[in-house]
C-alpha cells in the first residue's frame, strides 16, 4: 500500500550512489526484501518506470532478492519456509511453539551502472 | 560496473525518526506509537488510559487520520492537548509527518505524548517515528489469526492490547491460539486482553506502562548524572 513512498526512496538512494560515483546511467538495481515486509515487486517497478523518466534510472530493471524468514519448531527443530499467512503448527511434529526467524530486510544492495569511461 | 550502495530503503525516513526521538529524549516526553486496523479502539485505549495516569504524568496527543478530526476532536473535549495529522489518503504516518505536527504541540507540557496511528496493520509497521515503545491493539471482533496473517505489525510490537476482551466468548475468540501467533514472531511482547467499555484489565496495562515510563526518566536521570 505505501509502495509509491518505498519506490521514491529507492530512486533517491539509487540517484545519490550513481552522481556519487560519476555514472552516466543507472542500468540497474538490486534489493533485499524480506519476505515478512509488506512490498508488493510490480506495483514498486510500475511506479519506478513513472518516477524514474528523464532521470539517470530511466529503464533500469529492478531485481527483487526476496530473504524468506525461516519457522522453527522449539520442539522437534524441523525449519521451514514461512509466510503470511503464518502456518500455525510444526507439519513435522504438529506443535504449536514455533519461532519465526528473519525475513525482515528492507535495503538496497546495489546498483549497476554505465559512466562515461565505458562509452567511449 | 557494480556500486555496492547497502543501504535501508526507508534510511531517509528513519534518520527523521532519529531527530525525532532526540527531541524527545531532550524534553523529557515517553513516546507511545498505536497501531491497529481501523476499529480496534485506538482512540478509546488513549482516553481510557489518559484518564488514569496520575497527576504528575501530562499526556498529549498525536491523532493520525486520513482525513476528518473525529478523533481529534473527541481527545480534545476531555482537555487533552492534541495535534491532528491528516495523511490526504496516505496509509500510514511518517516521521517526517510527526516533525510537522510538533510545531502546535508544546512538549514543555507533556510527559507520555500518544501517536495514535492510522488504522492498518500493514504499512505503519514499517515506518519509524521516533517513539520509544510500539504498542498494536487488537479487538476481539477481527478475529483470532491476525498475528498469523499480519505477522510484520505483531512483530514490532513491544506490547499487544487485545481490546473489547468483554465480547471474546461472543466471537468465539481463541486467546491461546492468538497468544501463540504474537509468540512466534514475537516472544518478549506482553499481552493485555482488555475492555476499554467496562475497564476490565486496563490496570494491568496501565502499570505495565507506567514501569516502561518510570524507566524512562530512571534513565533519563541517570545520563544527567554524567
Amino acid at each position: 500500500m505505501h509502495e509509491l513512498s518505498v519506490t521514491e526512496n529507492i530512486l533517491q538512494i539509487a540517484l545519490d550512489a550513481a552522481q556519487k560515483n560519476g555514472a552516466r546511467r543507472i542500468t540497474a538495481i538490486h534489493l533485499v526484501i524480506g519476505e515478512l515486509s509488506s512490498i508488493v515487486d510490480d506495483s514498486v517497478q510500475f511506479y519506478f518506470d513513472l518516477l524514474s523518466k528523464g532521470t539517470l534510472a530511466e529503464n533500469a530493471t529492478l531485481h527483487f532478492q526476496r530473504v524468506p524468514s525461516v519457522a522453527v519448531c522449539l520442539d522437534c527443530t524441523h525449519q521451514f519456509d514461512a509466510r503470511a499467512p503464518l502456518e500455525p503448527r510444526c507439519p513435522q511434529c504438529g506443535s504449536a511453539r514455533l519461532q519465526i526467524r528473519g525475513g525482515r530486510e528492507f535495503f538496497i544492495e546495489s546498483i549497476e551502472v554505465e559512466n562515461e569511461n565505458s562509452c567511449r | 560496473m557494480k556500486i555496492p550502495v547497502v543501504k535501508q530503503i526507508l534510511n531517509a525516513n528513519d534518520q527523521v525518526a532519529a531527530d525525532n526521538r532526540a527531541l524527545f529524549d531532550q524534553l523529557g516526553v515517553f513516546v507511545v506509537n498505536l497501531m491497529a486496523s481501523p476499529g480496534a479502539g485506538k482512540t478509546s485505549v488513549i482516553l481510557a488510559t489518559t484518564a488514569r495516569l496520575p497527576q504528575n504524568v501530562r499526556p498529549g496527543v498525536i491523532e493520525g487520520d486520513l482525513a476528518s478530526t473525529i478523533d481529534a476532536d473527541t481527545i480534545a473535549a476531555r482537555n487533552i492537548p492534541v495535534v491532528q495529522v491528516n495523511t490526504g489518503g496516505n496509509c500510514h504516518l511518517d516521521a517526517p509527518m510527526i516533525r510537522r505536527a510538533l510545531a502546535n504541540l508544546s512538549l514543555e507540557t507533556i510527559d507520555l505524548l500518544f501517536i495514535e496511528n492510522v488504522g492498518n496493520l500493514v504499512c505503519p509497521a514499517e515506518f519509524k517515528l521516533g517513539a520509544n515503545i510500539a504498542v498494536v491493539i487488537a479487538s476481539a471482533p477481527e478475529g483470532h489469526d491476525k498475528p498469523y496473517k499480519y505477522p510484520g505489525m505483531f512483530a514490532v510490537a513491544d506490547a499487544v492490547l487485545l481490546n473489547k476482551a468483554d465480547l471474546l466468548q461472543v466471537f468465539d475468540f481463541d486467546v491461546d491460539y492468538f497468544r501463540r501467533g504474537i509468540e512466534m514472531v514475537n516472544p518478549d511482547a506482553p499481552l493485555f486482553p482488555l475492555s476499554c467499555r467496562t475497564g476490565a484489565g486496563v490496570d494491568a496495562w496501565m502499570s505495565w506502562l507506567l514501569e516502561r515510563y518510570a524507566e524512562f526518566v530512571e534513565d533519563r536521570k541517570q545520563s544527567a548524572i554524567v
